[in-house]
């Protein structure tokens, strides 16, 4: 049965190959329970390496501008990539 | 002026730009092992019982006494008792005095108890990390709470500790919208003796460990809010006066060690963008803090602030 592992990467500006910054891994197989704070380097040095391991790209934070008199509020992290794989787990 | 031994410049901008300040084996082992007593011991590991029950119970039966929000934090405890002692500690009630000033009010406080995990299975449930959280809710201010974490006894890194990331403490977020985060480069894990202290900015990113050891976790967090003013209330006697601007960009070899180079040191997260917007940020809460409206740390603002109008 196909089963989906997600990679979130959040990378130091919009372009895929800039640096990794914050990481989550989620997997659908049941084989790992990845969890908040298990690792402090990250599994790939960008997004573009996540792309060379076989990931695939599905969805890209866009880039909005910035709200009148909120230019210099800071929140959420801002560069977010959503990579899959799909991994067979058998009959 | 206050006779507490109170943060430096140093210190204080530390904080200002990391969001936490650390107090390694300040509580004795004496003051450790009474507050431990009344927490009270963990209850036995008992096959189908709920955590939240045995958690419930460890609450319910300890020393450590319900307190409404509010009341002053002088109040708060009963005089003898382990937090009480702890609180009037010089180092720690001129910490307190730097970062709060004078009168701070009793926020809340909480027992935070890791089970191994035996607990977990005997409760069929997963002993799993806290996902990355920042504690109540969204906070538009500039003033900021304290929150300290007391480890009374030593904490290994197979025990979990308290993850947090400094430098996150200036980003508006709604409590744990930022769940989704796992990791985070620059995180740190609270591994340390026993009777160390944890000082946050009520802002700084964080959360419980997964407990891998096969003892219990115990850590106790009190927050408490400015009453009064949080302006100059370090130990002004070691601030520079007047700060002159550095070099920028073209220089030739590493600062000196000064409050603007803490301040304009980034952390290992920070987007390369919004960095600059946290630097920003940091200027904004030096200025508040020491009330120095003309303050500013390499140009940010003052380029910001001209315009060009005289």
């Amino acid at each position: 049965m196909p089963r989906q592992k997600v990679l979130v990467l959040y990378l130091a500006n919009s372009a895929l190959d800039a640096p990794v910054i914050a990481w989550s891994v989620y997997d659908g197989t049941g084989a790992t329970r990845p969890m908040a704070g298990d690792a402090d380097e990250p599994p790939y040095r960008t997004g573009v390496d996540a792309l060379k391991d076989g990931w695939r790209l599905f969805q890209a934070a866009q880039l909005l501008p910035h709200g009148k008199g909120a230019e210099f509020d800071v929140s959420y992290l801002k560069y977010e990539f959503w990579f899959e794989q799909i991994v067979e787990t058998g009959p | 002026m206050s006779n507490l031994p109170l943060l430096d410049a140093i210190s204080m901008a530390t904080f200002a730009a990391r969001g936490f300040l650390r107090l390694d084996g300040v509580v004795s082992d004496e003051i450790n092992a009474q507050f431990l007593a009344e927490a009270g011991t963990p209850p036995e590991v008992v096959p189908g019982r709920k955590l939240m029950r045995t958690y419930g119970e460890m609450l319910a039966a300890s020393d450590i006494p319900e307190v409404a929000a509010g009341v002053p934090l002088a109040q708060a405890y009963p005089p003898g008792s382990a937090a009480a002692r702890l609180l009037d500690l010089p180092a720690v009630a001129g910490a307190i005095r730097s970062l709060v000033g004078p009168d701070p009010r009793f926020d809340h406080h909480f027992l935070h108890v890791t089970f191994p995990s035996a607990y977990h299975e005997a409760a069929g449930g997963e002993n799993v990390s806290q996902h990355t959280h920042q504690d109540s809710t969204i906070d538009p201010r500039r003033a900021f709470d304290l929150q300290i974490m007391y480890y009374p006894h030593a904490v290994t890194r197979d025990m979990g500790g308290t993850r947090f990331v400094p430098g996150t403490h200036l980003r508006k977020v709604s409590e744990v919208a930022i769940g989704r985060y796992q990791n985070i480069r620059g995180q740190q894990h609270m591994v340390c003796e026993a009777g160390t202290l944890l000082f946050l900015h009520s802002g700084i990113w964080h959360g419980g460990g997964v407990n891998l050891s096969d003892r219990t976790r115990t850590m106790f967090k009190i927050r408490m809010n400015p009453t009064r003013t949080q302006v100059r209330q370090f130990d002004l006697s070691t601030l520079a006066s007047p700060a002159v601007q550095r070099p920028i960009f073209l220089t030739k070899g590493p600062q000196p060690r000064s409050v603007e180079q803490i301040l304009m040191t980034p952390e290992p997260w920070f987007e390369q963008d919004t960095g600059r917007l946290e630097f920003v940020n940091r200027v904004r809460l030096w200025r508040y803090l020491t009330g120095d409206d003309s303050y500013d740390a390499d140009y940010w603002l003052t380029r910001l602030e001209n315009l060009a109008t005289a």
